[in-house]
């Protein structure tokens, strides 16, 4: 998708931080009773005045750090006046001019297979509004009622440059985005609506059409294929695609033009007085100072350190905690033993199940790994034990490895079984001396018939081959 | 006279004292009030004939403007749309006066949403001049101004966005204060104009004010603009020699009424006779003050009363709603006044993108022209001199239909707010019946010595002492 251009305004909502962005409230209302998260301030009511949150700037600072922006000297907010119900003051705390970040980038793997800068414009923060419920579907509610709960949540919006390609690289953006972010521990993204994004796409020479408020990395990627296939559509049937905003219909996968009866809105931004000038430049030392090792860094030092592939590296550290997993784990195990069986299996059977990495503990790992070094184990046993944990099975994988027989037959065992086979096999022993390599396999799969599967593979094959080659 | 109230309180009955000033409201014609808290008032009183507190306020009644919250008793900011809104907090000041004492007797009248000099906006009617009830109280804490001039509360808060607490007391001859931006923390004050407005006191006294800022100045934290206090009452009583003060030549001559001008020169000379050195100085930008406030106060109106949608609190019709936009429009149509109405449409169209540039901005740089003309005053002298208002009372109806004249009567109270600095209005003589105000002005923090001034001014002058004869 070559001439596609993506720019995306991620909202994400810094909900580490123990209360909202300018009252005491605390910011852990999911799953809590409507309206019960709320105070004069973030209600907006009358002679209610903003108090900042320092956090929450000094939050904001950490992302524009760690998204390599330049932090501004000065950062003040604005209030950005709209009408809506979900915004009790008729204004939102917002940033303009002067905001917190500007002019950073990060690096993403592209489409092409080479990694590369995206570059970001600015982070500001700004403050969420509350959540319509809708009785029913948005075009044919009876009636909406309203929850400030949200309302007042410290929001940091990214916005990056038109540098995406295809709706997999947005995905790849926002997956690296929530990676920084969670290393930084200002988010957790498993929260619902705790990241919401407004993506500008437009084919090459075309207009730009801009789809608000996709909630859900799969839904940026639906939206954005549905808006690319439609654009060109228009583009092959010489109809021109006009600038305006849509809505993601998530139910049915599709964009629908938003046709707004206030027509086009002038948010009359200016200078929020209520609250004073910040000189943010002084904070930024010591902030850097905190800033966590972030994934890229600490993937060239897996790489160096652990002598890891540069893709098991990638993959261990696209988590902070799948990263803090692994180091438990090569505490007391192999080092590249752990990367393959974390990276490449562990991770694999976790997200088959939907499962996080908090679902396995790394003491397991260690076993897991000790006991295919000391050759205790088959490599199918040790999956068998990783899915009995994550089936909840019980036990520890000693005991697994007992109440499962998965122990490994003893060396005498398998070369009884080794000679035993090739004396029965003496057609493929003879078609092996005729130069056929593959007649070992037979014997092979004889071996393994016999123990039961708990020799390796990998190793009967050696001992039949100098088995046979003895006779 | 508070201080002696207060003490007189404790041998006498506070509550024969307040059910006195309750009848008193209750016969009266001014229509000072829009709410009493009769109730809860009287209880009180008769708490404090039990066990009178300590507090520097115990048992003395207080009138607060209509839009500074209360817990419990409606703060309606004298508009319909805020009918039977009542606060589930109390403003900082309120709070500071409960602590010290003092029972809040009910919420006074004004201009609605303090939009307006004479009191006449108000949705509950005008309140009339005790001196003379043809005439206004002026505005817009005409309500605060009037009760206290009449006798029927002993002090008041009221809130100054362009002289809005100096206007009435000048026009009711008493004292006013608007402290300097920051000083009173803004917590709890119906925004009209966050960036200008102050609360401050009403009192028949320069001791009772000074009494009252010891009170409700200082920091709080929920206000972010709000700074430390000085201190009022101990040095209240010191002299002027050797105080030089300014007379700003821009605030005499054309469009102040003569016997106006004659009562502040002669009040000038008071004041020099006291040992204190008068010399004219100029504040060039004065001409361009009026256009920079009213650009300034409309825009921040036009965002500060956004909020009034009938939504969670006031004016709400019964029945089924339209949708969003018809509904909340409906409400404010029906909510606010023209005057109201009037400034949102101005500030709005002042904020609106294209136009920003050519008032808000421009506004605000001449609000710094301003702010510099103070500053550069301030080298010289250590108070300025002026009448507080061109004008005396007008009549009820005069200047209402003719918002130019209305507004140019504000011409020399609204530069103070825009520079942030404080002012007093002290009686300073009458044209006829009605009481002339002398405008005494200091540097940022310097109510100090603007108190003094005042004091000692009004120590050498009867004007204080007359009382209207109110039927
Ligand atoms: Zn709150």
């Amino acid at each position: 998708m070559d001439n596609v251009i993506i720019g995306l305004e991620i909202h994400v909502q810094l909900n580490r931080l123990q209360s909202k962005m300018f009252c005491g409230c605390s910011t852990a209302y999911q799953n809590s009773e409507p309206n019960t998260h709320t105070c004069p301030v973030c209600l907006g009511l009358p002679g209610s005045l903003p108090v900042l949150n320092r956090k929450a700037v000094e939050c904001g600072i950490k992302v524009g750090l760690a998204l390599n922006c330049t932090i501004e000297e000065e950062t003040l907010f604005y209030r950005k006046n709209y009408y809506y119900p979900d915004l009790p003051k008729g204004f939102q705390i917002s940033q303009y001019d002067f905001p917190l970040a500007t002019k950073g980038h990060i690096m993403i793997l592209g489409d092409d297979g080479a990694e590369r800068d995206i570059r970001i414009n600015r982070a500001h923060m700004e403050e969420d509004p509350g959540r319509l419920v809708h009785a029913g579907t948005i075009d044919k509610a009876k009636y909406t009622m309203v929850d400030y709960n949200r309302c007042g949540m410290p929001l940091l919006e990214v916005v990056t440059e038109p540098d995406l390609c295809s709706p997999k690289e947005a995905r790849t953006f926002l997956d690296k985005l929530k990676s920084i972010l969670e290393y930084l521990d200002v988010f957790d993204g498993s929260l619902e609506g705790s990241m919401r994004v407004d993506a500008n796409i437009s084919l090459k020479g075309g207009d730009r059409a801009e789809v608000k408020n996709i909630s859900g990395f799969k839904g940026v990627e639906k939206a954005l294929s549905y808006e690319i296939t439609r654009q060109k559509n228009l583009q092959r049937r010489n109809i021109k695609v006009v600038q305006e905003t849509r809505h993601f219909d998530e139910l049915r996968s599709i964009t629908v033009s938003i046709r707004s009866k206030v027509g086009a809105h002038d948010y009359r931004y200016y200078p929020e007085s209520d609250l004073v000038t910040l000189h943010i430049a002084s904070w930024v030392p010591g902030i850097r100072a905190t800033l966590p090792e972030l994934p890229d860094t600490k993937r060239e030092r897996f790489v160096k350190q652990y002598a890891l592939a540069d893709d098991h590296a990638k993959s261990l550290t696209s988590d902070i905690k799948l990263a803090n997993f692994y180091e438990a784990v090569v505490a007391k195990a192999a080092p590249k033993l752990a990367a393959v069986w974390i990276a490449d299996v562990l991770k694999g059977e976790l997200n088959y199940r939907n499962l996080g990495i908090d679902e396995f503990r790394p003491e397991h790992m260690v076993d897991i790994v000790q006991m295919l070094e000391q050759k205790k184990i088959t490599e199918d046993g040790a999956v068998e034990i990783i899915r009995s944990i994550l089936d909840k099975k019980g036990g520890s994988p000693e005991e697994i490895v007992k109440s499962m027989g998965l122990g490994k037959a003893g060396d005498d065992a398998v070369q009884k079984a080794v000679r035993e086979a090739v004396a029965e096999s003496p057609a493929a022993v003879a078609d092996y001396k005729a130069g056929s390599e593959r007649a070992l396999n037979f014997i092979v799969g004889l071996v393994m018939k016999k123990t039961r599967g708990k020799a390796s593979p990998g190793e009967v094959h050696d001992l039949v081959k100098s088995e046979v080659e003895k006779c | 006279m508070l201080l002696e109230l207060k003490a007189s309180l404790r041998s006498a009955s506070a509550e024969e004292y307040l059910c006195r000033l309750f009848e008193k409201i209750e016969k009266s014609s001014l229509n000072a009030f829009t709410t009493l808290a009769r109730e809860k008032a009287i209880e009180q009183a008769r708490q404090f004939d039990k066990n009178p507190g300590q507090g520097l306020m115990a048992g003395v009644p207080i009138a607060i403007k209509a839009c500074i919250s209360t817990i419990g008793i409606e703060t309606n900011c004298s508009s319909r749309i805020l009918r039977g809104y009542v606060p589930p907090y109390d403003a900082h000041v309120v709070e500071r006066l409960k602590a010290e004492g003092a029972i809040i007797m009910g919420k006074t009248n004004m201009d609605e949403f303090a939009m307006g000099s004479s009191t006449e906006t108000s949705a509950f009617g005008p309140t009339k001049n005790p001196w003379d009830q043809t005439c206004v109280p002026g505005g817009s804490s005409g309500g605060s101004a009037a009760c206290v001039a009449g006798g029927e509360a002993p002090c008041a808060l009221g809130s100054d966005t362009g002289g809005s607490v100096r206007c009435p007391a000048s026009f009711c001859g008493i004292v006013g204060l608007k402290p300097t931006y920051g000083l009173v923390s803004r917590f709890g004050l119906v925004a009209y104009a966050n960036s200008l407005e102050q609360i401050g006191p009403l009192t028949h006294t320069v001791e009772d004010t000074a009494l009252l800022m010891e009170i409700i100045a200082g920091h709080d934290w929920r206000d972010t603009t709000s700074a430390e206090k000085g201190s009022y009452l101990a040095g209240l009583k010191g002299d002027v020699r050797g105080l030089k003060i300014g007379i700003p030549k821009e605030y005499f001559g054309e469009g102040v009424n003569t016997e106006v001008e004659k009562a502040v020169w002669d009040a000038v000379s008071v004041l020099e006779n006291l040992g204190a050195k008068w010399q004219e100085v100029s504040l060039p930008h004065t001409r361009y003050a009026l256009a920079a406030y009213y650009v300034i106060a409309m825009s921040e109106a036009s965002s500060n009363l956004a909020r009034f949608d009938g939504l969670r609190y006031g004016l709400r019709q019964l029945g089924e709603d339209e949708d969003w936009h018809t509904t909340f429009s409906e409400i404010r149509a029906k909510g606010f006044g023209p005057e109201v109405k009037k400034r949102i449409l101005l500030g709005t169209y002042a904020l609106s993108a294209g136009y920003y540039g050519r008032y808000y901005l421009k506004a605000l740089k001449v609000r710094t022209l301003i702010k510099e003309d103070f500053q550069r005053a301030f080298k010289d002298v250590d108070l300025l001199a002026s009448p507080t208002m061109p004008i005396p009372a007008f009549k009820i109806g005069e200047r209402i239909n003719d918002p130019l004249s209305l507004y140019m009567a504000d011409v020399f109270t609204v530069p103070i707010n825009l520079a942030g600095v404080p002012a007093v209005s002290v009686p300073c003589g009458f044209a006829g019946r009605l009481p002339i105000g002398l405008q005494l002005m200091g540097p940022h923090f310097g109510e100090a010595t603007v108190l003094r001034a005042a004091h000692a001014f009004e120590a050498a002058t009867p004007f204080h002492e007359r009382t209207p004869e109110v039927v």
